[in-house]
């Protein structure tokens, strides 16, 4: 048995040395690269938060002036969506739902890597454009025409629209590498129906990336051409639209938001089971919500225009979607207070970060309730009423999930707990922080205070609410301070967790911590929707699986029978290569459109680098083989 | 060791279409460039629809050289398919010779659509109909020219190698996406020759 592991380590493992680093297309370790990456742009969009908090913290204040306050605010939004939150729930999908359907590597690892290199060269280019004072000023969400040629002067807002092509270019990719494994490489006897709720959620999130970035890139694409090349997409003067830029964005916009929340639903549902030690009450019914809230996700975006003068039935009737969210949204609230009923529930921290969702995110969703009806709307409209919203839905619905997520799996990842106290202090802190910070804006929304307005008079009286909230952002700081902390510490010192610390239910838990490249041996099987809790050893194993190549099962995608065995790409450099050229790609077409015709031959020689076979036969070879009856199934395809 | 297990040592090592990976990879990129085209012809049609002329201030783009392009488009999907259905019997000489067939009617497609460009008779930077005209034979044309590299890189392969049987399944899907190519011409056409004739 251990002759066979040391082959699968050697056949799987990611080459030595610098040049093995940068080849690395483990989805382990690609899944690090991602989270390490995308908690790094969280505490940088933190620490654009907090600036703007000590701005606002007393009036007419002068800490920065107006022009960087808009770099700022943009910053942040910008950050936070597309730089941490967006990659962060796919790259929880990366490292787990391979894991967690029993596979041993991920579909289209090479892809995958290359997904990797384009987020972080994107992002590594928003921030080397902000320090040099080119960072987008114009919003997360780059109204025309204040992005538009005419008042967008400079390249701030083409900044902003090529790092949306490099996250979105990204996004897509990983949608697909996920879509592709969850369809693929279940292990045996996980019918669709037994997925586990956290995979399922990222295959649902995986759809709505694939069908609602390209929207996104669209509009941005359009933008750029707008300012580069003297297209009229926007321009009213010349049979353009600006309300047109409205609903590109915001098609992509609103489904943004269930593409970051999902993920956390699907966090939320293993975290309550686990933790009240029970399969979650309604399986399918809780399936069937996270694909309803999907679908009409993607049927709600006007209520983001109500203020643009849109015809009255048309504003109607998505009020009425938008509603209509509830009920898919209640469906999984319930289904989730059954599964705590009458269980002994163990307080540990992740299941105090999925006990402060419940709390927040309802808060959040009453007020987004109200939101949806139009007068209230119009009335609180670009004032911190909305801030306090989307901050209540987006930090409780997905933050905190995604925080008690990662204490959750953290020792999974690193084979150590975190500290329990280090953690209760944490999240304790950062439960108050939080409330402390957005509940006042709430008020200070309803007394008429604007967004993205970067001080106020004094006689407004909104000095004192303002002042509370920037303490509740120092508070938030401090927290996130120990929560880092504990994860430097425990990451060299926590107690060792051994194979399955919370005793939970799903097949992660059933491999080493932190697991070896080639993640199961034995491959498993499954016969429910708790692995390990239906445990016996009459579960079957799968054998036959080659170790001394990278070989992978394929299953059938309804009931996940095994249908063929296939090779697996071998780590490479050329993923990197092709990232960097398009890089330069990107980045030049913001200052002149030959970039793209110029930078499309390297990038044709680093793609045809990636793809031609390293090894084979000469195809004269193949072709006499072929032609002697010589091929597959029979023929072992090395 | 005793317990149970499941021998899959004699499954084959490769498979064609929906059963394999390179199906569903295709099947992904083809649902975000279907997005894609979707959301550039709403596009084109909102901007109509806010236009009391279509087209506003310019003559329809000329029918000659756009439906010699879409007969031509819709002849390559023969070649197509008889290369795909020869990788699928394993026949690596036959799906070769037919992948280079198909490539010269690309090739052909590529240069017809030069004149299509010439025969807009309307510029991207004119105005808003221009922009959205432009963008959408431009978007096309990225594709095919994309799929003609691709398929340009696969041939070469098959033919200087080195090879393997599972290069098969690349090629029949290859030609999956040729597919969707052709398919996504059709509406676009038809927006970009007759809706401003229609109109």
């Amino acid at each position: 048995m251990s002759a066979e592991t040391d082959q699968l380590a050697a056949t799987w493992q990611d080459p030595p040395g610098l040049l093995g680093w940068f080849s690395a297309v483990d989805h382990k370790t690609i899944g690090i690269r991602f989270i390490v990456t995308a908690f790094g742009f969280f505490i940088l969009g933190g620490l654009e938060a907090a600036t703007m908090r000590l701005q606002l913290a007393r009036p007419d204040n002068g800490l920065i002036g107006p022009d960087l306050y808009n770099q700022i605010f943009t910053m942040h939004g910008t950050t936070m969506m597309f730089l941490f939150a967006v990659p962060l729930v796919l790259a929880f999908g990366v490292y787990f739902v391979p894991l967690m359907v029993g596979a041993r590597a991920m579909a289209l690892p090479r892809l995958l890597a290359f997904g990797y290199w384009i987020y972080l060269f994107g992002g590594i280019f928003l921030y080397v454009m902000f320090a040099l004072n080119i960072g987008p000023d114009q919003g997360w969400f780059s109204y025309v025409p204040l992005a538009g040629p005419e008042y967008g002067i400079g390249k701030r807002a083409d900044v902003w629209a090529q790092l949306i092509t490099f996250t979105e270019v990204s996004g897509l990719i990983v949608a697909i590498c996920l879509v592709t494994t969850i369809f693929k490489l279940r292990a045996p006897g996980m019918s669709l129906n037994r997925i586990p709720l956290f995979v399922w959620s990222e295959l649902v999130t995986s759809f709505m990336v694939i069908f609602a970035m390209p929207s996104v890139m669209i509009a941005s694409t359009t933008l750029i051409l707008d300012r580069l090349v003297g297209t009229h997409f926007y321009n009213p003067a010349d049979g353009g639209d600006p309300i047109l830029w409205q609903h590109l964005f915001w098609f992509f916009g609103h489904p943004e938001v269930y593409i970051i929340f999902l993920p956390a639903q699907g966090i939320m549902s293993m975290l309550l089971s686990t933790f009240s030690h029970r399969p979650v009450f309604g399986h399918q019914a809780l399936m069937l919500s996270l694909t309803a809230t999907a679908f009409i996700g993607f049927g709600v975006w006007v209520h983001h225009m109500f203020a643009t003068g849109l015809p009255q039935l048309g504003i109607s009737f998505f009020t009425a979607a938008s509603i209509m969210i509830v009920i898919p949204t209640g469906v999984q609230i319930f289904c989730w207070i059954a599964t705590l009923w009458g269980a002994r529930i163990r307080y540990d921290t992740p299941m105090l970060y999925a006990l402060a969702f419940f709390v927040i995110f309802i808060i959040g969703g009453l007020t987004g309730v109200m939101l949806a009806s139009v007068p209230l709307d119009l009335q609180v409209h670009d004032t911190f009423f909305v801030v306090a919203h989307l901050h209540y839905v987006l930090i409780g619905g997905s933050v905190f999930p995604l925080l008690g997520g990662f204490h959750y799996w953290f020792p999974k990842m690193t084979g150590r707990m975190l500290s329990e106290r280090l953690g209760k202090i944490a999240f304790a802190l950062l439960f108050i922080g939080f409330n402390l910070t957005f509940f006042p804006q709430h008020v200070l929304g309803l007394h008429g205070m604007p967004r993205r307005v970067y001080t106020y008079p004094e006689n407004m009286g909104w000095g004192t609410l303002n002042l509370l909230a920037s303490t509740g952002a120092v508070t938030m700081f401090i927290a996130l301070c120990i929560y880092l902390a504990n994860v430097i510490i425990s990451r060299r010192s926590g107690a060792i967790a051994g194979e399955n610390p919370w005793d939970a239910p799903t097949l992660e838990w059933t491999t080493s911590s932190p697991p070896p490249a080639y993640n199961f041996s034995p491959l498993p099987t499954v016969t429910g929707t708790d692995p390990v809790w239906e445990h016996t050893d009459e579960v079957p194993i799968v054998v036959g699986v080659a170790s001394e190549c990278r070989e992978v099962l394929v299953t059938h995608v309804m009931d996940a029978e095994p249908d063929h065995k296939k090779e697996w790409p071998e780590p490479s450099i050329w993923p990197l290569w092709t990232a960097l050229v398009i890089t330069g790609l990107f980045i030049g077409s913001i200052f002149t459109p030959w970039a793209v015709v110029v930078g499309a031959i390297p990038a044709t020689f680093a793609m045809v680098g990636w793809f031609w076979p390293k090894r084979g036969q000469s195809p004269e070879a193949l072709i006499r083989r072929l032609e002697a009856g010589d091929h597959p199934p029979l023929e072992q395809v090395l | 060791m005793s317990r149970p297990a499941i021998d899959v040592s004699e499954l084959p090592p490769l498979a064609f279409g929906h059963r394999g990976i390179v199906w569903w990879a295709t099947m992904g990129v083809i649902a975000i460039e279907g997005a894609m085209f979707v959301l550039v012809m709403v596009t084109y049609l909102y901007l109509k629809g806010r236009s009391p002329h279509w087209p506003p201030g310019f003559f329809p783009p000329d029918l000659r050289w756009g439906t010699l392009n879409t007969i031509v488009l819709l002849a390559s999907t023969v070649p197509n398919q008889f290369a795909k259905s020869a990788a699928e019997k394993f026949d690596l000489r036959g799906a070769r010779f037919w992948l280079v067939v198909a490539l010269a009617f690309a090739l052909a497609f590529n240069i017809i659509r030069i004149f299509e460009f010439r025969t807009l008779n309307v510029w991207w930077d004119s105005n808003a109909y221009g922009s959205v005209t432009w963008t959408l034979l431009g978007l096309h044309t990225t594709h095919i020219l994309t799929d003609f590299i691709d398929s340009c890189v696969l041939a070469g392969v098959l033919y200087f190698g080195p090879v393997k049987a599972s290069l098969m399944v690349d090629l029949s899907e290859n030609s999956l996406y040729w597919y969707f190519v052709v398919l996504a011409w059709l509406p676009i056409y038809a927006l970009i020759y007759w809706a401003p004739r229609l109109a």
